[in-house]
């Protein structure tokens, strides 16, 4: 399968990409690791005119301690996250879940930054993010602006980036203790494929893959744990507020039901954690 | 679309489409056909090589992208007429059936033990996890990337 004809232009610096993606505006598409958006263009789902490789941009691509939080260029692979030191020390969740995504070879591709960009309600990391209440900083015309990641998905492949604003970096903070128990929990069919459903925890938050349009944080979950629910009890509520898909691998009770039975697994692994 | 590359230790020029596929470059300009396509949806590992060392399905991979870049099909382990020792391995252990995912196979080994040089079985398994064998022939394949991680294939 052959993507429809673009044209190829390779940005040098993150300035140049945005000048470029300023120039062709709506017909230009960033292309950052590929893994989502060229087996797209593969299907002819996505038909860009112009592709804006950024995968040159090695100075969007850095694993840094600040202090309370941990600085992550958003050319960062999925590899270099998984096997970061920093991170399976400060934050093994996001180490491990990075880990779980795809395959080797699609994890020495892709990105942290193209995944949550993309906003595949399906993807791994932009659930694990919410669970860690991560913020994104975003280039645009106007100059680099904080996004908290709670309102940065909109919908289906659907975000608050505006046209040609290039996501930077993401800053994830450091939990506190007694929130440092963690777990990622995720059903495939096979190994490499998305998750049916999947289960991040950090602490006392929750978040949920594949139960709605975009990421989502069980609140009613979060809110029976902080009541002192046991896990299987706040579990029982992990379907609330959701609004899964019926698709070929699952139909929405059975999304529901993974939901229940996934969170009740991960606060039990977070639980014998903390 | 002018691109340079190196191909298994030989630099590369070709003028191609800003849309083509590595996998393409490689079978259809570099002619080397040992790398097949199967899926052709990021799925099954047949067309994996190594780019920079590390394993990449290049149906998935814009051959724009790869301009700069080093390439190793299996056709490069080889050196003088003598196999790698993941392919002999693949020899001894019989990692094939019918040979389809073979070479796809080999190049996601040689990058596992890169990575890893004495993996569990379990970690191979794991490491194997991005390339499909439709003879379902896995026993004998993580045999063979165990016995060359013994020989210090890495």
């Amino acid at each position: 399968m052959i993507p429809s004809s673009f044209s190829y232009k390779r940005a040098g610096s993150a300035e140049e990409a945005f000048d470029l993606a300023t120039e062709y505006g709506e017909d230009a598409k960033y292309l950052a690791g590929g893994h989502s958006l060229l087996p797209l263009m593969k299907l002819r789902l996505a038909a860009p005119e112009v592709i804006i490789d950024l995968t040159g941009l090695r100075e969007l691509s850095y694993i840094t301690d600040q202090g309370s939080h941990v600085a992550i260029g958003a050319l960062t692979r999925h590899h270099d996250v998984q096997h970061s030191e920093l991170l399976g020390r400060d934050l093994p969740l996001l180490a491990h879940a990075a880990g779980q995504v795809g395959d080797p070879q699609i994890r020495h591709r892709g990105t942290i930054g193209g995944s949550v960009a993309h906003a595949d309600p399906a993807s791994d990391l932009p659930a694990v993010l919410l669970a860690l209440d991560a913020t994104l900083v975003a280039r645009g015309a106007a100059g680099s602006r904080e996004i908290p990641i709670g309102e940065f998905f909109q919908g289906l492949f659907e975000t608050t980036l505006e046209p040609g604003e290039l996501l930077t970096e993401i800053r994830v903070p450091k939990p506190a203790a007694g929130a440092r128990g963690w777990a990622f929990q995720k059903f495939t069919q096979r190994a490499i494929d998305w998750a049916i459903v999947g289960v991040a925890v950090q602490g006392g938050h929750v978040s949920l893959v594949n139960m709605g349009s975009t990421p989502l944080r069980a609140a009613a979950v979060e809110a029976a744990l902080a009541d002192g629910a046991s896990p299987a009890d706040a579990a029982a509520h992990a379907a609330e507020g959701t609004s899964a898909a019926a698709d070929i691998r699952a139909t929405r009770e059975y999304r529901e039901h993974l939901a229940r039975v996934l969170t009740t697994r991960a606060l039990t692994e977070a639980a014998a954690r903390s | 679309m002018k691109v340079d590359l190196t191909v298994n230790g030989k630099e590369i020029t070709a003028d191609v489409e800003d849309r083509m596929l590595l996998v393409h470059l490689i079978r259809d300009v570099a002619d080397l056909t040992a790398t097949n396509i199967g899926c052709d949806t990021t799925s099954c590992g047949a067309c994996t090589v190594l780019l920079d060392g590390e394993s990449v399905k290049s149906c998935t991979v814009l051959a724009a992208q790869a301009a700069g870049h080093e390439i190793t099909t299996v056709e490069g382990l080889a050196v003088d007429g003598v196999m790698h020792p993941v392919q002999r391995a693949f020899h001894e252990q019989h990692g094939l059936q019918c040979g389809f995912c073979t070479p796809g196979m080999v190049m996601a080994i040689v990058s596992l033990l890169r990575e890893n040089p004495h993996p569990t079985e379990e970690q191979v398994r794991t490491g194997l996890e991005g390339n499909l064998c439709r003879c379902t022939g896995y026993h004998n394949i993580v045999r063979a990337a165990l016995a060359a991680a013994e020989e210090g294939a890495a």
